[in-house]
């Protein structure tokens, strides 16, 4: 490196900037980890990507900028506008298409790399085929988990000996990357098979994983694009691209491991077994049955309560819902009835995707309880209000172990007082498994759309105050 | 020695990433992998270099670059403003609704 620093001193000025634009990144990431200083975290990690764009023009020896200069602007234009127009029930998908197409950068500039026949060497030969090989995945996989929830692609298929596929693709997507590691200058036809075999592994992968699983699987591809990014940066010699690139593989790797253990779904059985296959339909059968209540009641039971816990679900959110909830609890907390909110950490599509939902919503963050901070306090409220979320609260996964679910942490809203579930109808629901706690002697069910539900109570509660 | 020099940098940046997001709480992780998605778009450096050093007569080296910035570009950019749009929203009891 100090060879080329003496060659181009502009390289050593580059590189300053790509030091102080890794410092910021890490510090960006951890701003990131405080509700307070969140926001200011990703405004600093954006100068610091703008810096790190700027000075990269300065690169010396470099051509092709008025195509550079259009692909970046088109890149730009799109991805800003499509970030501004989507729904926060849709950011799921788009944190999956945006993780995808930098996980097909990171392919391409291998590619590229290879295409000018620039990459030498057993190390970096090796990394630049690795970072080749996740980069591949992640991209296929993520336009497959962004169809999935987009719900352009509706059903998860699995082929006949899925496993057996899997394996056989991974080993053939190896093989060709050991021989292009072996060869003196790689064989463009091998070159291209291993793509075309890579980016198949990554389709193949993520077809047959629910949507239930989606969240640990995008975060997972987060991860591995981290990686593929961190690789080629050693391909190219660019310190800013390893240390960005390792730090978020490492802790989307991270992240990833907390999601799997939240959902007691272990990333390998996420990969191998999706819970729509063989597994569902388990379950005892439940006895006892479903008992109704109407609005006025229901209004009534927590207008008179001095303690409820809401436990909002992804029915509540697509329902769009959170606004009416949000005014009906500043009207019961009016009334001098103290209301919060019971978080899952799978509820939503991802962790913390309803703490967003409800932010948008206005309620502050202070309200809003995690699953371990909130257990211990559903004995002690009167009313549990579960608004379309299901299998967070069934009490078969503490009970019952031939359950599909048994074993994962569950709200314990069954514990309350009261309970009253507002859903739509008698179902099972997305996931299909029997919910018992709809069964039980203190379960009230009040039936509508969340919207529609939620608005009559408010009416309600309205009356009783005057 | 500067390809051992480069092992250490990934193993202290592989530590620093655990570390940084160990201490998160429940409620950020989406933003948070947001955010973390936004950081990799630093991909998009990486594809100007590719597509800089690229031959200008060879139209698939051409292709290919253009595909790695655009690619970069837009991780960077979108995942830039899903996270910022997150994040805008998370207030507390003195900035927000109350």
């Amino acid at each position: 490196m100090s060879a080329q620093f003496s060659q181009f001193p502009v390289l050593g000025f580059i590189h300053a900037a790509y030091f102080a634009v890794a410092v910021v990144f890490i510090l960006g990431l951890k701003a990131m980890s405080s509700p307070v200083t969140a926001r200011r975290g990703v405004v600093w990690a954006g100068y610091a990507m703008i810096a790190a764009t700027v000075v990269t023009f300065a690169w010396p020896g470099m051509q092709n900028f008025g195509l550079m200069v259009l692909a970046i602007a088109i890149g730009t234009v799109v991805a800003w506008v499509s970030g501004k127009k989507v729904a926060m029930t849709d950011m799921p998908q788009m944190v999956a298409i945006y993780n995808g197409m930098g996980g097909g950068a990171a392919a391409a500039i291998a590619a590229l790399e290879f295409a000018r026949g620039e990459v030498h060497g057993p190390v970096v030969t090796t990394l630049a085929v690795l970072g080749a090989l996740i980069g591949s995945v992640a991209f296929s996989g993520s336009c497959v988990a962004f169809a999935k929830l987009q719900g352009i692609m509706k059903k998860a298929w699995r082929l006949p000996a899925q496993n057996g596929v899997n394996v056989l693709l991974a080993l053939g997507a190896v093989a060709l990357g050991v021989m292009i590691i072996g060869a003196e200058t790689p064989d463009s036809t091998h070159v291209i098979a291993f793509f075309v075999l890579a980016l198949v592994l990554g389709v193949i992968l993520t077809v047959p994983i629910g949507g239930a699983d989606m969240p640990v699987v995008i975060s997972l591809l987060n991860a591995f694009t981290g990686l593929a990014v961190g690789m080629e940066g050693y391909v190219l010699g660019n310190p800013a691209l390893i240390v960005a690139g390792i730090v978020v593989g490492a802790s989307g790797t991270l992240l990833t491991q907390l999601m799997a253990k939240a959902m007691n779904r272990p990333i390998s059985n996420v990969i191998f077994t999706p819970i729509s296959g063989a597994a569902a339909g388990g379950g005892e059968a439940v006895e006892g049955e479903q008992k109704e209540v109407g609005a006025m009641d229901a209004a009534a039971l927590m207008r008179y309560a001095s303690k409820v816990i809401i436990v909002p679900g992804y029915g509540m959110a697509v329902a769009g819902a959170q606004h009416k909830v949000w005014e009906m609890t500043e009207m019961l907390e009016e009334a001098g009835v103290e209301v919060v909110f019971a978080i899952h950490p799978v509820a939503g599509r991802m962790p913390g995707h309803m703490n967003v939902l409800l932010a948008e919503a206005g309620v502050p963050y202070e309200k809003i309880f995690d699953l371990e901070e909130i257990n211990g306090d559903f004995a002690q409220a009167d009313v549990a209000l579960v608004i379309g979320a299901n299998d967070v609260v069934n009490p078969s996964a503490r009970t019952d172990k031939s359950s599909p679910i048994f074993g994962m942490p569950i709200l314990n809203a069954d514990l309350a007082q009261n309970v009253i579930v507002v859903k739509r109808g008698k179902g099972t629901g997305y996931s299909g498994i029997e919910n018992a706690l709809f069964y039980k002697e203190n379960t009230r069910l009040l039936y509508g759309s969340a919207q529609q539900a939620i608005g009559e109570v408010i009416q309600h509660v309205k009356a009783m105050s005057v | 020695m500067e390809g051992l020099a480069y092992l250490y940098i990934f193993m202290l940046a592989g530590f620093t990433g655990y570390e940084v997001i160990s201490r998160v709480p429940v409620i950020l992780h989406t933003p948070l992998m947001s955010g973390s998605n936004f950081v990799h778009g630093v991909v998009l450096v990486g594809g100007m270099v590719a597509l800089g050093n690229a031959d200008p007569a060879d139209p698939l080296q051409l292709a290919i670059g253009f595909a790695a910035v655009l690619l970069g570009a837009a991780n960077a950019a979108g995942g830039y403003v899903v996270t910022e749009r997150m994040l805008a929203m998370f207030k507390g009891k003195k900035g927000g609704a109350k």
